[in-house]
């Protein structure tokens, strides 16, 4: 029998570990041709690999899990492996007692009048194509949005040589961080870590400036200008403030949206927009365990803490006995109150609705724009998720409502974010695929 | 390694994807919308949000962040809605 974890990023890596050292099978499956997930992300350029794995994990690379069902005793893994998206990917199943889902997050992006120029670009997409292609996105860059990982973001840039012209930080935080009751934002090397970023930021001459936003991009056929804005506490744009500035990419991030469409096909809880958990990682379904930031937003060190929790109990579930995990129990416990604190330290607020235009397209892959959303709130009959979708065609398109449902659920009353993660097919499928699926030329394992 | 781009000849390295090749060479966008006929390259970066489709050895719908190369890969640029496959 064997622990499958999905997702080999901090949280997943963690979880593989602690279920080999507790001498159970592992294997572990992630999308990426090398493990490491966001945080971890390899340079693909590079010739050597980074991370080893103990020999009880099997790590399956380029393998995307695109269904999730529950069998007798466990569920059953639907997994293609191979070049993204081509038509020869292999399939394979495999049925586990245990499953991890560690499939973590991505960027929250806000919607602004030429978000979808190309040259705009989320904090994340930067991140991942400076860490990982070595590409810098733009000579001109300006960073937006709200939250600590802007500042990697900068840095990143950077090194990877693009000219960055400011980080603009839509909230004030380090004022709230300073206020915060406990102390659990400043504490624990934090402090240390920003001086650091303050420090890469001066040293280049970058400009850190808090209450302030990209309000718009402007160009033909990609971006050329940005107007930037000063933002009172509520994001509202301060009059007077607009200033044009010339540009070539803008990379913004508002915090990340938990991936959770395998944890919702294999019908976990959720509990504010997350997958919940108990102290053990388990989920509401009995052998399914869930890790890192599908279950709230707190970084790579509780991502790996949560993980270690997840692989442990998993591998109980196999029937062996492996010693607590004490030191990730309580690094779990501190790491949640420092993700709740820096949540409440950097809210999104809503200002930012003001911004959008008539014609701001809402929905990116269908096209739909602000006032085709509001038309269809005023026509649908029901009031739920299902039937604006239908009515507007906002979140029918590719990237089945992963961008557009957060904000549709924060500009329409009423509109749960997470019915958007309702997806029977997590990750695209080919049709000729489908059509052996679930063919019995798949193998199980 | 060598791949063609829109029928033109360009080298490319090992684990290099599509949106990382395109980029480095300056191109932002390889695709337009069905409705719009914009234009539109990477958003998310991750595979996630769909947008930097592109046609890879005559298949389309290819997300180029996530697509890596292979020596002899034709890559072109996708226009509206293609055939599916
Ligand atoms: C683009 C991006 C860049 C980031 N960069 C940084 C950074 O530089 N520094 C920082 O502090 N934080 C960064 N973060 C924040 C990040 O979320 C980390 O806190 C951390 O990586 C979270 O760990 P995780 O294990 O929960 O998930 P992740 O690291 O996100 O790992 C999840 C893994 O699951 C895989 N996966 C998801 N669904 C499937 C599926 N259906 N089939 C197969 N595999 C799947 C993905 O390929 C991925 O490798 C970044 C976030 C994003 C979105
Ligand atoms: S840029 Fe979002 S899927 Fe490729």
């Amino acid at each position: 029998m064997t622990v499958v974890v999905v997702g080999a990023g901090p949280a997943g890596m963690a979880a593989a570990r602690a279920a080999a050292r507790a001498g159970v099978r592992v294997v572990l499956v992630d999308a990426a041709a090398r493990p490491g997930g966001q945080y971890h992300r390899q340079n693909s350029l590079s010739a050597e690999g980074e991370f080893g794995l103990p020999d009880g994990v099997e790590h399956w690379p380029d393998s995307s899990v695109w269904a999730v069902e529950p069998i007798d005793g466990g569920h059953r893994v639907h997994v293609r492996t191979g070049r993204a998206d081509g038509p020869g990917r292999r399939g394979r199943c495999v049925d586990t007692p245990a499953l991890v889902l560690a499939t973590g997050a991505y960027d929250r992006a806000l919607p602004f009048p030429g978000w979808t120029l190309p040259g705009v670009y989320t904090a994340g997409a930067a991140q991942a194509l400076a860490k990982g292609q070595g590409v810098a996105v733009g000579e001109r860059v300006l960073v937006a949005g709200t939250g600590p990982f802007l500042l990697p973001v900068a840095e990143s840039l950077l090194d990877a040589g693009a000219g960055v012209l400011g980080v603009l930080e839509a909230g004030r935080p380090f004022s709230r961080w300073l206020r915060d009751p406990r102390g659990t934002l400043t504490g624990r090397g934090k402090l240390a870590e920003l001086a650091r970023y303050a420090r890469v930021l001066a040293a280049n001459g970058v400009p850190y400036r808090t209450r302030t936003t990209v309000i718009a991009a402007h160009g033909a056929d990609r971006v050329e200008e940005v107007t930037t804005a000063r933002l009172d506490p509520d994001w509202n744009v301060l009059a007077g403030t607009e200033q044009r500035v010339r540009a070539d990419a803008v990379c913004a991030g508002f915090g990340f949206s938990p991936q959770l469409e395998l944890a919702v096909a294999a019908r976990c809880k959720l509990r504010d927009g997350f997958v919940l958990v108990d102290a053990a990682q388990a989920t509401s379904v009995p052998g399914v365990f869930a890790a890192g930031e599908i279950t709230g937003i707190g970084g790579a060190q509780l991502s790996a803490a949560e993980g270690e929790v997840a692989g442990t109990a998993a591998a109980m579930r196999l029937g062996v006995r492996p010693p607590m995990p004490h030191r990730a129990l309580r690094a779990v416990r501190h790491g949640r109150r420092f993700a709740a604190a820096l949540a409440r330290a950097h809210p999104l607020r809503p200002g930012w609705r003001g911004r959008l235009t008539d014609d701001t397209l809402v929905c990116r892959c269908e096209e739909v724009d602000h006032r085709e959303l509001r038309e269809a709130v005023g026509r649908r009959e029901a009031s739920g998720a299902r039937s604006l979708k239908l009515v507007s065609r906002a979140g029918l398109g590719p990237c089945q409502g992963r961008i557009c449902g957060p904000n549709i659920a924060d500009l329409v009353a009423g509109i749960d974010p997470t019915a958007f993660a309702r997806r029977p097919v997590a990750v695209p499928v080919r049709l000729a695929e489908l059509s052996e699926a679930p063919a019995p030329q798949e193998e199980t394992e | 390694m060598n791949v063609l781009v829109d029928g033109a000849r360009v080298q490319a390295r090992p684990g290099q994807t599509v949106a990382g090749l395109l980029l480095s060479r300056g191109q932002v966008s390889w695709r337009s919308t069905r409705r719009g006929g914009r234009p539109r390259g990477v958003f998310c970066g991750i595979g996630v949000c769909f947008d930097c489709l592109v046609v890879v050895n005559g298949i389309a719908d290819v997300r180029a962040c996530q697509r890596v190369l292979e020596d002899g890969d034709e890559v072109r640029t996708q226009r509206g809605a293609e055939l599916p496959s």
